[in-house]
């Protein structure tokens, strides 16, 4: 009598398995398959193929009727076994029950649905069988809109099938970048580029809040308030484990059902494999180590002695168009190191990360060609110290002559690219080279080799060195930080020429040598794409300094101080009752009033910070700014309403400049002053701007400093006319918005521009002045908000809490 | 023997930033790296106290916010020229959650 075998679970895993146990001993079991897809195996990986339209289901059935009855396997599809009893041995489904002597599950996983208002209307799919990609099929999406949900391998490819049917397609998703558990931000970058480039919307860092609509859905709406419409929605933001069959059973499961080596359940007559399964704590969401189980599955259920090893699986995404490979474990880490390779010309993005000289992750992206040869060097833990000056380059430059950059450079023909962006090739260089460029500015100069992105200088300082030999010696630039080579003035110009707009595509395309930059280039980075691109660029909160990302100015013991704005230095007895409320409420160990005419509250734990803004806000308060790099203050003198010398309305100036400019970001701190007359009693010559007014009218000078160099401002402009004067100060801001390097204060900037630069532009070229205002107005526009009251709302005050506390428990 | 406490959801922490947790002998700082990670340092720096859970995160490196020293959350160690230590705790994301390692904790050491 031949043993029965019941399977639960028609998938790749059992299907593979079957395949295997038929193999080598045919006769050993009955089988019985139930499924509860009306359907047995097929290739679920290729749905995606089927939701474009590549292939039809036929195309991607693995077995079919006849197969089944070759090898005499009861078919019970369509029947979901609901219930195991393990005592008899026997599963049952609605309809009937089957005794087992060996019982395998094998029942994959289920979508993950997020809990959100609107999740159960008619036209929110998820993507995991043949009805889901029906769904979308039979949507006839063709001309309409569709929003995915969920930016991993899944999501992309629901999307790109849908775009393929002429859908337009958004993809929401909550991370930075796509993929983030394949790719790094560089490779998702250029991902998202792809998509973009067919017509694919994509919105990172977006939490999805409620699908809209009233009888099927109609739109989703995101935590940011964006809406986008929707007359399908797919969620495909993760899966978990199908195990309920066997929980039901009391078979040990954690997050999957528990297996051993041997694919063997708790239960000495039940196995499972695939996605259900959790063995040493790993869950698995590809086919690969599937596969592998499939095999040591049949293997056990002959007899013999077989043990399931997990190796590291590589990433491919099915999209046509987008190639990129992953693999192992390419996160940063100590003692490893990253070789990184970066094409912006052809998009390509390259990164090995190695330890103790032997690859552990590989990245690629653009040109995946030579992931299986890295992956291979991966997996046997192959040595790589004797090809790491060339292993980047891959195979095709291994083996043979000395590993020597210069010997590949040597090697390349006179015809071979160089610089991508200009197209010059390597005879160009040497030619010029040859004709008496030495200087990389003379090459620069006169071929326009590396001119551009400037990501090839490497490349063509190779082919300069190799030209010249021992008289080269490349210039050492003064670049941004150790993370390129570029210098400030060359990233700002680049992210305007390149219409660079994000952090990882400044890194991308400008070839940066770190993965994700440092403390210093970050910061810089943010700022000059948000003064670049104001309605479009997304502040990045964590590329912040701690002072701007929480909104208080952090002192040496790691409380901070508030400083609420006061217009001009102007206050009511009702604002000073309210600070003087918040000192008492929140202990405040100093109040003090500070050299710019502001009151100082000194001492507030972080965990305050929220709760006092909350009520100052309500006192009609806001945020100082008196710790970033933007506007501070504008200091005041009492003017011609109250001093007998004053000959303007200094006050109501500084009050009008100070509500103008309050918000904007700028590269360094900005300090204003306003005089009512020339005995300055605001101090305003050693201001970034200082306004001094006379009978005439206003004298305006700029580019002082009373910091760790004192320096007298110098004369901007004069004019009769408040407008006016306001005018030139708010263009001579945005002037210096748009060109000064991060961390330069006006006084520096001014010096390396020239002041005759400047009043060029903000005093004698009224257009141009016109167009600077309209510029900082438009960023003023998104940017003028405060602070203050978005982080004291209820949900955001719960952040800046400790998370947990053990100083309780540890009490009792 | 370590034993792994839940100490909330991955989420509550931002990317490239961290969130405290506090125990009887001092902040505990828990750090999310960009690809996702966790690691636990104290959040004090060697150097003269900064809060380093108000650094700025870059790979696996915090930067303090008082003087710009930098750490490699790994080992706790200052990079560069500097010179200085901060201790760390095993931590790790399980199903969306951040684990702590118990041990570490007052409570168990006090006990
Ligand atoms: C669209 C798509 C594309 C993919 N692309 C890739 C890829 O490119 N590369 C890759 O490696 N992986 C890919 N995957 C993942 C891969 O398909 C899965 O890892 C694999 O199918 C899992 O195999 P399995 O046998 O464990 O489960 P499944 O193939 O999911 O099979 C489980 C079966 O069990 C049935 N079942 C569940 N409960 C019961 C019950 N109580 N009674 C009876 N039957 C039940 C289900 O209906 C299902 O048919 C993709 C997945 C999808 C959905
Ligand atoms: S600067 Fe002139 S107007 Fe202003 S307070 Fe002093 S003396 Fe009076
Ligand atoms: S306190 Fe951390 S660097 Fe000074």
């Amino acid at each position: 009598m031949k043993k029965k075998l019941v399977i639960i679970g028609a998938g790749m895993a059992s299907g593979r398995m079957l395949e295997h146990l038929f193999d080598a001993a045919p006769d050993l079991y009955d089988v019985t398959l139930f499924n509860e897809e009306p359907r047995g195996n097929y290739n679920r990986l290729m749905l995606s193929p089927v939701l474009s339209g590549e292939k039809t289901y036929e195309e991607i059935v693995t077995h079919d009727a006849g197969w089944y009855e070759t090898h005499g396997v009861t078919c019970r599809f369509g029947e979901p076994v609901v219930r195991i009893d393990r005592e008899a041995k026997v599963v049952h489904t609605n309809y009937r029950s089957a005794e087992y002597d060996a019982l395998v599950i094998a029942t994959g996983s289920a979508p993950f649905i997020i809990p959100v208002v609107g999740k159960e209307l008619p036209g929110v799919v998820t993507y995991r069988d043949l009805e889901d990609t029906h769904a979308m099929i039979d949507a006839g999406i063709a001309g309409k809109d569709a929003v995915v949900i969920g930016g991993g391998l899944l999501g992309l490819e629901a999307a790109a099938g849908m775009a393929a049917r002429g859908a337009s397609v958004t993809v929401i998703h909550l991370m930075d970048h796509l993929m983030e558990r394949q790719l790094d931000p560089a490779a998702g970058y250029l991902l998202k580029k792809d998509l973009e480039s067919r017509g694919i919307k994509v919105h990172c860092k977006g939490a999805t809040k409620a699908i809209l609509g009233h009888e099927r859905a109609e739109a989703v709406l995101l935590e940011d308030g964006t809406v986008y419409p929707a007359d399908l929605v797919c969620m495909a933001v993760g899966i978990r484990p199908e195990t309920r069959i066997a929980v039901d059973a009391k078979l040990e499961v954690e997050r999957g059902i528990t297996v051993d080596d041997s694919m063997r359940t708790t239960d000495p007559s039940i196995f499972a494999l695939g996605e259900c399964v959790e063995h040493r704590q790993q869950l698995f969401g590809l086919v690969a180590p599937l596969y592998d189980q499939a095999r040591v599955l049949a293997q056990t259920l002959q007899g013999e002695a077989a043990e399931f090893r997990p190796v590291q699986t590589a990433t491919k995404l099915k999209v046509t168009g987008c190639d990129l490979f992953s693999a192992g474990d390419f996160a940063d880490g100590e003692g490893r190191e990253d070789i990184v390779f970066r094409d912006p010309g052809r998009g390509i993005y390259k990164r090995l990360v190695l330890k103790d000289n032997r690859i552990i992750g590989i990245v690629m992206y653009g040109d995946t060609a030579d992931g299986n040869w890295f992956y291979g060097l991966l997996k046997d833990g192959t040595d790589v110290s004797e090809m790491r000056d060339t292993l980047i380059f891959g195979p095709a430059f291994q083996g043979g002559g000395a590993p020597d950059p210069m010997a590949a450079v040597a090697a390349l023909p006179p015809e071979a690219e160089i610089c991508g962006c200009n197209g010059i090739c390597k005879g160009q260089i040497v030619e010029a080279v040859q004709g008496g460029a030495t200087s990389l500015d003379a090459v620069r100069a006169q071929t326009k080799a590396s001119g551009s992105c400037g990501t090839c200088t490497g490349l063509v300082e190779q082919v300069m060195q190799f030209t010249l030999g021992d008289d080269f010696t490349a210039a050492a630039p003064a670049c941004m930080c150790g993370c390129t080579d570029h210098s400030h003035e060359d990233v700002r110009r680049l992210i305007k020429s390149m219409g660079l707009k994000s952090i990882p595509a400044v890194m991308q395309e400008l070839g940066w040598k770190t993965p994700g930059g440092c403390h210093s280039c970050r910061p810089a980075l943010n700022f000059y794409l948000l003064a670049e691109w104001p309605t479009e660029y997304r502040d990045d909160r964590q590329s912040r300094f701690v002072n701007e990302r929480n909104h208080a100015n952090i002192q040496k013991d790691g409380t901070y101080s508030v400083v609420p704005r006061m217009w001009g230095g102007v206050t009511t007895p009702a604002e000073l009752r309210a600070i003087a409320d918040a000192a008492d409420k929140y202990d405040v160990p100093m109040v003090k009033v500070t050299g710019g005419q502001r009151i100082d509250l000194l001492g507030v734990s972080k965990e305050d910070l929220p709760h006092m803004w909350a009520d100052l806000n309500e006192a009609g308060l806001v945020s100082g700014h008196a710790y970033s790099k933007g506007l501070r203050t504008v200091k005041t003198c009492v003017g011609k309403d109250f001093c007998r010398f004053g000959t303007q309305d200094s006050t109501g100036l500084g009050i009008r400049l100070e509500k103008l400019l309050w918000g904007s970001w700028t590269p360094h701190k900005v300090k204003l002053g306003v005089s009512g007359c020339p005995r300055n009693c605001a101090e305003a010559t050693c201001k970034d701007v200082g306004v001094v007014c006379v009978d005439s009218g206003y004298n305006i000078s700029v580019a002082g400093a009373a910091g760790m160099e004192v320096k007298e401002t110098e004369h901007l402009a004069s004019t009769p006319s408040e407008d006016e004067a306001v005018e030139i100060i708010t263009a001579f801001i945005q002037l210096y918005r748009e060109n000064a390097k991060y961390l330069d204060r006006p006084y520096k900037w001014v010096a390396k521009v020239g002041l005759d630069w400047v009043i060029e532009r903000v005093v004698d070229d009224l257009a141009g002045r016109q167009a600077l205002v309209e510029r900082f107005e438009l960023s003023q526009s998104v940017y003028r908000k405060d602070p203050w009251a978005a982080h004291s709302t209820d949900r955001e005050r719960a952040k800046w809490a400790p998370m947990a506390d053990f100083t309780l428990e540890a009490a009792e | 023997m370590t034993q792994f406490v839940d100490i909330g959801a991955l989420e509550d922490i931002p990317v490239q930033g961290a969130r405290l947790v506090r125990t009887a002998q001092g902040c505990i700082a828990v750090f999310r790296t960009a690809d996702d990670r966790v690691f636990a340092l104290d959040d004090r720096c060697p150097h003269k106290g900064g809060p380093l859970s108000e650094g700025i995160v870059h790979g696996t490196s915090v930067t303090c916010p008082l003087h710009n020293w930098v750490f490699d959350m790994n080992t706790g160690a200052a990079q560069g020229a500097d010179d200085g230590q901060v201790g760390t705790y095993p931590a790790r994301v399980e199903g969306g959650r951040v684990l702590l390692d118990a041990s570490a904790l007052p409570r168990h050491s006090a006990a």
